[in-house]
């Protein structure tokens, strides 16, 4: 399969597809299943197996690990063990699991924490009962105070509550009180990560028009956020993403650094060597490729030099790092979008809202100094959209 | 080939009818009775031969044909279908010494075919009336035979009753036509005048042109002069058709044909030209000879600016064979650069931009449908104006003229209150109104052809179930309290929607385009003001409120391909926008806004 090239040196993220749900979401698109739990086993041999595959053409050591999904606390405690173990890890690496709180026990919590685990990243969504019901969710508000303080009992370096604003039958008192009532919750989350409800094609939601979000209504949610978040000493640094200093993802920062990563399972995708690729969406189909000593990819794409560019800074520009000024030619279109520091250009609240308008203005630097078209290594791409 | 024949065994006539009337269907009749088709080969309605008519069912270019019954010659002579082509109508029956009335025994006689029988009263023509259709259980002759009594004053047992289905009938239509209509007139040996009733333009042979020779002969080889145009042309081929083009040496007095002269384009042989030889030349043209002008203009865009050469090309090739269409070019900030174009009426208008998109491949954008107006300015001048954003301002406007029609309206008795609220709304005048029968009505009204314009017949049509019919002719101008009403994107004018409507209606108009124009303009990074206004004026306002979201603010973990996707599709759509000021604006939007029913 040859995927991973030698390690490069540099920060590498693994992350591993957890596609089992109890249920799903009126409006989630992700690659997830109810009912196919007996395939667990299998599954995570076929994780392992490629895990091991990519150990043996040179991966190198995780610096981040993160056990995405579907529902990552769906899966079986042991079976999630049995493929951290088998994860290449450096020392102080960051490893988050995401739950779901109605799975969260003290003693699942005390497995992971042996195991590894650093993080936890729960699945909250809201405190409203009416907007967890109109989301399609199915755990009650109560079960979340319960499983944060399991958290703090079992002692993790980090725990993240995801939220999701938006729903119709949510009002703004609602969101309010959920980010309050989040906030104060035993122990406090270090990090929020909050987004914007989104219609996807092919979801319940989709199928369901008068159920739609409302951009207005998102923009003032958003704002509503920024301001509790902000003032509960949780700044952004990502567009969706809130945090105490120090308690960012590294996990996610590496992403949006276009950073080094490998994506275990079905539907994940990897970046190694200057290559995206992802791997087929079915469990089942993931499962029988691996097992067949198949690849499980199911396409790539190699940007040049120019799109690498352009993406990196796509992607730098949605964080608080922001990008460098070259980047954002003046334009009176941007004015209250952005804020111009030094050589820096970061987006406002009112940029971040509108963050696609000012990423379809950016400008790759001119290629002085660069040499021969091409030729440029992913890093040196990186290096012009350093942090300062 | 054949030689001259003489006068006294020809008959010339047109068949007058209405669309669905039967016109078609007798025509293949009557060639299958002369044997002039082989039935065989019948293709059912043989003289309709544009596609865009076959579908349409209407004829645009006429066509003819001659048949022997008996012993005498028939010249079918075939008329434009739609009132748009009346000059061509009314030239084509100069050409003729009588007509076939032929109407629907379950319908009854309709505006246009009235029309067309008061032309060829005028023209002095001999009426035969047949009423068709008589195989049909709905038929009512008897009724019908004494409306065509009533109005056109034909004693009601001369009208046949035919079938033109069956059959039924048929035979003693082309006998009374022999009887009744007169023969024509004419000396060989006069100089010869002829008239060219109808060009069109083929890929091989260049323009070929319908003639009837009225005095004189005209030769294979001779020299012509058209005393229209004023040029001369040798012939390089005369004819008839059977319908098959036949060559013949000569054409002599009443004989109709084609002539082939080297000529390559129809607007050198105009419908309406007397022409004659150059070795014997006559000096008085034949009357009735007009310009025929466009009375309804519209910008024409292609819907891809690369496009613009090509719709260039087509418009030219296609005047090569419709003199009648005009176009020049112009350039719309919203829409890029294309064609203000002039067409005879609404249906010409469809019918070109139609042929423009299929026989050339072209996808296009057309501006509502304006008149040309007289703008007398207050220095004095005057300015004709075919596109309303090029109105000057109201201040420098002393008044305004607008072209008149004068609008005859058939329909039933029933209807008559819903005709004359429709003509009242739109600045109708009535002139006249008369009940053919207890049950049908005609209604003549003066009326704004740009009334007309936008959707009037499709309105008449809907609210009578289709039941009214409708002709028209032009009826010189009038002066009315006439404004032009823009619109404004965030303070920049809108050249595509700028018009010019009767004052009383102009806050209508405004209200109802900044309305639709709301729905139809994406949210900007702004707020947008949409304005209609008369000249400094604002008449109606609406805004579009800036956007405050446009943000992926979902989680798509390491899948950035997907991301940066989205992001590309966005600066895509970026790209095909048209700017209007600061505003970006899809060209769908612009489209539908032209589009949308009122
Ligand atoms: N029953 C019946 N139908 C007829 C008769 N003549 C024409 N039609 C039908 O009426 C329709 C219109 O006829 P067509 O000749 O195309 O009309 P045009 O538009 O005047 O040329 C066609 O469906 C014909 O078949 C007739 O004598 N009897
Ligand atoms: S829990 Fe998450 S992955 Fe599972 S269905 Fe709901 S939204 Fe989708």
């Amino acid at each position: 399969m040859g995927e991973p090239g030698p390690s490069s040196g540099q920060q590498l993220g693994l992350y591993v597809h957890i596609p089992f749900c109890a249920r799903r979401c009126d409006y989630c698109a992700f690659a997830t299943w109810v009912g196919l739990h007996h395939l667990a086993g299998d599954y995570t041999d076929a994780c392992l197996a490629q895990l091991s595959r990519a150990y043996d053409s040179g991966l190198g050591p995780a610096a981040t690990v993160f056990f995405g999904g579907g529902t990552p606390s769906q899966l079986p405690g042991d079976e999630l063990v049995r493929l951290l173990d088998a994860v290449r890890r450096e020392e102080a690496a960051e490893v988050t699991v995401e739950c779901n709180p109605e799975d969260v026990t003290v003693e699942l919590l005390s497995t992971y924490a042996s195991a590894g685990v650093t993080r936890i990243s729960l699945g909250v969504q809201s405190l409203a009962p009416q907007v967890l019901t109109s989301l399609g969710r199915r755990h009650r508000p109560e079960t979340v105070p319960r499983a944060v303080g399991a958290i703090g009992e079992v002692g993790f370096s980090s725990f993240s509550v995801d939220l999701i604003y938006g729903a119709r039958g949510e009002t703004d008192e609602d969101w309010v009180d959920t980010l309050e009532g989040v906030l104060s919750l035993d122990p406090p989350p270090p990090h929020v990560s909050a987004y914007a409800l989104q219609a996807e094609p092919g979801t319940a939601l989709w199928r369901d028009p008068e159920r739609h979000p409302d951009d207005d209504v998102q923009a003032r949610r958003y704002e509503i956020a920024d301001e509790v978040l902000e003032a509960a000493g949780l700044p952004w640094y990502e567009i969706s993403n809130w945090s105490r200093p120090g308690h960012e993802c590294r996990h996610n920062q590496n992403y949006w650094r276009q950073g080094e990563y490998l994506g275990v399972g079905c539907a994940a995708h990897s970046h190694l060597g200057g290559r995206r690729f992802w791997n087929v969406r079915a469990p089942e189909r993931y499962i029988a490729a691996v097992a067949a000593d198949q690849s499980p990819v199911a396409g790539e794409e190699r940007l040049d030099f120019d799109h690498r560019l352009l993406e990196s800074l796509e992607l730098a520009v949605r964080t608080r790092e922001g990008v460098d000024s070259s980047a954002l030619p003046d334009d009176e279109m941007l004015t209250g979008l952005v804020a111009r520091d030094d050589d820096r250009v970061v987006l406002t609240l009112r940029g971040r809202l509108l963050a696609n308008e000012v990423a379809c203005r950016l400008r790759a630097p001119a290629r002085v100094g660069f040499g021969g078209a091409g030729a440029i290594a992913p890093d040196l791409a990186r290096a012009t959209v350093s942090r300062n | 080939m054949e030689g001259v024949v003489a006068p006294e065994v020809i008959r010339n006539f047109s068949i007058i009818s209405h669309v669905d009337h039967g016109k078609s269907t007798l025509s293949d009749r009557i060639l299958e009775l002369t044997y002039a088709v082989d039935p065989r080969e019948m293709r059912a309605q043989y003289l309709d031969s544009m596609d865009i008519e076959r579908e349409r069912g209407i004829t645009i270019k006429a066509q003819n044909v001659r048949v022997h019954w008996r012993d005498y010659v028939l010249q079918l002579i075939d008329t434009p279908g739609h009132v748009d082509f009346g000059y061509e109508v009314s030239r084509s029956l100069a050409a003729c010494e009588g007509v076939v009335l032929l109407v629907d025994a379950s319908q009854g006689i309709e505006a246009q075919t009235l029309a067309n029988c008061y032309l060829a009263l005028e023209h002095d023509l001999e009426i035969v009336a047949a009423l068709n259709k008589i195989d049909l259980p709905a038929a009512d002759p008897d009724r019908y035979a004494d409306e065509i009594e009533r109005v056109l004053g034909l004693p009601r047992d001369q009208i046949l009753r035919i079938s033109a289905k069956t059959g039924a009938g048929v035979v003693e239509l082309l006998d009374e036509v022999v009887r009744r209509i007169p023969p024509p007139k004419g000396d060989p040996q006069d100089p010869l005048r002829a008239l060219l009733f109808d060009s069109y333009y083929d890929q091989y042979r260049g323009v070929v042109s319908a003639v009837r020779v009225v005095d004189g002969t005209m030769r294979s080889g001779a020299r012509l002069r058209f005393l229209q145009t004023g040029a001369t042309h040798d012939v390089e081929e005369v004819g008839i058709r059977t319908p098959a083009m036949v060559e013949v040496d000569e054409l002599g007095p009443g004989e109709v044909g084609y002539l082939i002269a080297g000529i390559k384009d129809v607007g050198e042989a105009r419908v309406g030209e007397t022409v004659t030889e150059v070795a014997h030349p006559a000096t008085k043209p034949l009357e009735g000879y007009q310009n025929p002008k466009p009375m309804v203009f519209c910008g024409i865009y292609p819907i891809d600016g690369d496009e613009f050469p090509d719709l260039r090309d087509a418009l030219e090739k296609l005047k090569l064979n419709d003199s009648s269409v005009t176009y020049e070019p112009e350039t719309s900030a919203a829409l890029g650069f294309g064609f203000r174009c002039g067409f005879l009426g609404l249906l010409h208008m469809e019918i070109v931009r139609e042929r423009l998109e299929r026989e050339f491949g072209l996808s296009l954008i057309a501006t509502a449908p304006s008149v040309e107006y007289i703008a007398h300015l207050t220095n004095g001048g005057i300015l004709q104006v075919d596109n309303p954003s090029a109105m000057p301002e109201p201040q420098f406007i002393d008044h305004i003229e607008e072209p008149l029609l004068k609008l005859t309206i058939l329909g039933p008795a029933e209807y008559t209150g819903t005709i004359m609220d429709l003509c009242q709304t739109r600045r109708g005048r009535m002139q006249k109104m008369e009940y053919l029968s207890s049950d049908r009505v005609e209604l003549i009204y003066e009326l704004p052809l740009a009334e007309v314009v936008l959707d009037f017949f499709d309105v008449l049509k809907s609210r009578t179930k289709g039941y009214a019919s409708l002709d028209y002719e032009p009826a010189g101008t009038q002066t009315d309290n006439l404004v032009k009403v823009d619109v404004l994107l965030a303070g920049q004018p809108v050249d595509a929607f700028s018009t010019i409507v009767h004052r009383s209606k102009a806050d209508d108009y405004g209200r109802k385009m900044t309305a639709k124009l709301r729905e139809l303009i994406p949210r900007q990074l702004f707020d947008v003001p949409i304005q209609a206004a008369i000249g400094g004026r604002i008449v109606a306002r609406e805004t579009v409120k800036a956007k405050r979201k446009d943000v992926l603010a979902k989680c798509y973990g390491g899948d950035i391909t997907r991301k940066r996707k989205l992001l590309e599709k966005q600066k895509e759509g970026k790209k095909r926008m048209k700017s209007i000021g600061r505003v970006e604006i899809p060209q769908e939007a612009f489209i539908s806004a032209l589009t949308l029913e009122e």
